[in-house]
């Protein structure tokens, strides 16, 4: 089978202010990204004739702040192809779609974008308590499996995973804290992130409990903000501003239950079929990566698909990460170089995107990983995830 | 905690005529799941045809209501105003089939005694028109260690 993704390669990726009290409409978020990703391409509004995101909508308020139709009607655009889905394999479904596109020829320039305002959506919510003793409000789908049984938030379920990896592979607070402390030390370089400060080992282990064994610095922090970026053909990449990173390898497979509590794997989840198909899609292997940014909306998350990568065995990711010598910017797979979800805001997989593309792009100011070529990027958690690795050309 | 002092939930299932048998099975005190009549595989959620041999004669049944904790975890956040935190939640495997499993939570005990193996039997919560299946120890511990 032909890996059509490698016509497919990413021109920009831009990233909007980001921050907890920005007081900043959603569009404008979206709108800075974008028109950065256009100064850093060349490229004008006339350029882009093709369009897409994901999701196209949310129960959770916040998560989905910009639709196409927003960014459409905003700009003016003239499609050839525009797209925005439900239910896909997560963050990298919109630059999945835009590269099967352009290698299509339904389009040659897609621009993706993905907008959150979780922050200023929880404040808003917060001023409008429900009342106790209210009837209670009534859900479908996969929230209708969990929310009844106060499962609230998805923390809930990535702290049994947690637990049960302790159970079954001995992991440790120290090893999740080993690869928290790593992400706050690369934050510190990167001016996008939230939080910049160095965090120790002690105040990590005495932060409270979310979820046990998840702590406050086990869970990603809600922001406001955006990312842009642009998918164009190969051919149609050449020669812009900026050198095309092409996708080498992309995929979003899912062969288990598409439910969180009927998947058969408890500790390896979907990231164990995305990657196996992902690899199977090129020559390149684990040890050819020299970036890799991996999805930390919950700690555990990071972990999996370090296994599920192949970065090491399968119950092996607390070993890996432990003391924090093999995931640093000089070791052997440097980690989440822009401080991840943790450090630096829950943009849903894109802002690791975003990192993933500055480094191969050599702009990573002090937390460069040095002749970075290759960068590996995964979103996802429970039954659903997707990865993109991307390639320097 | 005990389940008799449980605030009332502030989310519901929507119920409708395919998942009506699953969260109103509680009403006889009996855990009911779809289950295929020519393979046995029981379906959760609750399906028209089965995945396994593609039969489409798929009904009700009962099962024994006893499981197993596969994971579980302390919820010490409080998500909304009328919760009583700590709790568990736990995801709970039926005896009848592996990966048959409830996301729930573990009741009528202390939840420091909750354990990955442990194993539990249905107690239903009922609220409005759902009968929400929550599990207790199977060896409920005496009254004066809760």
């Amino acid at each position: 089978m032909k890996a059509l993704e490698k016509e497919a390669a990413i021109i920009a990726a831009a990233i909007s202010q980001v921050g907890r009290k920005l007081d900043r409409g959603a569009l404008d978020l979206t709108l800075d990204a974008i028109l950065d990703a256009f100064d850093q391409s060349g490229l004008s509004v006339r350029d882009i004739d093709g369009l897409a995101t994901w999701p196209s909508a949310s129960p959770t308020p916040g998560q989905v702040s910009s639709t196409t139709n927003d960014i459409k009607e905003a700009l003016g655009l003239r499609l050839n192809w525009y797209c925005s889905n439900q239910d896909a394999a997560g963050a990298y479904s919109g630059v999945i779609n835009a590269a099967m596109a352009v290698a299509t020829g339904q389009a040659r320039h897609v621009l993706c974008f993905r907008t959150t305002t979780q922050f200023s959506a929880r404040q808003k919510s917060r001023a409008a308590q429900p009342t106790p003793g209210r009837v209670a409000r009534r859900l479908a789908g996969y929230h209708s499996w969990q929310d009844p049984f106060n499962a609230l938030s998805p923390v809930n379920f990535f702290a049994m995973v947690t637990q049960r990896r302790m159970h079954e592979f001995g992991l440790t607070r120290e090893q999740l804290g080993a690869v928290v402390l790593n992400t706050r030390k690369n934050a510190a370089s990167n001016p996008h992130a939230v939080y910049r400060s160095p965090l120790t080992m002690d105040e990590y282990l005495a932060a409270r409990f979310i979820s046990d064994p998840l702590c406050l610095y086990d869970c990603d922090a809600p922001i406001d903000g955006a990312v842009a970026v642009i998918v164009s053909s190969l051919d149609a990449a050449r020669d812009l501003k900026r050198r095309p990173l092409r996708i080498e390898a992309m995929s979003g497979a899912q062969y288990g239950r598409d439910s969180w509590d009927q998947y058969e794997d408890l500790t390896g989840w979907a990231a164990t079929e995305c990657a196996e198909a992902l690899w199977a899609r090129t020559d390149f292997k684990p040890s050819d990566v020299d970036v890799a940014n991996l999805y930390d909306g919950f700690r555990i998350q990071t972990l999996v698909w370090l296994e599920a990568l192949r970065f090491c065995g399968r119950g092996e990711s607390g070993p890996f990460v432990e003391g924090g010598q093999r995931i640093g910017l000089t070791s052997e797979l440097p980690l989440n170089t822009g401080g991840g979800q943790l450090s630096a805001g829950r943009l849903h997989g894109m802002g690791l995107l975003w990192e993933s593309c500055i480094q191969l792009w050599g702009e990573g100011g002090d937390r460069q990983v040095r002749d970075a070529a290759v960068a590996l990027t995964a979103s996802g958690g429970g039954p659903r995830g997707a990865a993109l690795l991307l390639v320097r050309e | 905690m005990d389940i008799a002092s449980m605030p009332p939930r502030s989310v519901l299932p929507v119920v409708d005529e395919m998942n009506a048998t699953f969260w109103q099975s509680g009403r006889d005190g009996l855990l009911k799941f779809s289950r295929c009549q020519a393979c046995g595989l029981w379906i959760h959620p609750a399906s028209t045809i089965c995945r396994r041999c593609l039969s489409r004669d798929i009904r009700p049944e009962a099962v024994s209501g006893r499981g197993t904790v596969v994971m579980y975890t302390i919820n010490r956040q409080p998500w909304v105003p009328d919760l009583t935190e700590p709790y568990i939640v736990a995801l709970i495997e039926l005896a009848e089939q592996k990966a048959l499993r409830l996301m729930s939570n573990v009741v009528n005990c202390p939840v420091e005694s909750v354990y990955i193996g442990m194993p539990v039997k249905v107690v239903f919560l009922q609220q409005e028109d759902v009968w929400l299946p929550l599990f207790e120890p199977v060896e409920t511990p005496p009254r004066a260690a809760v």
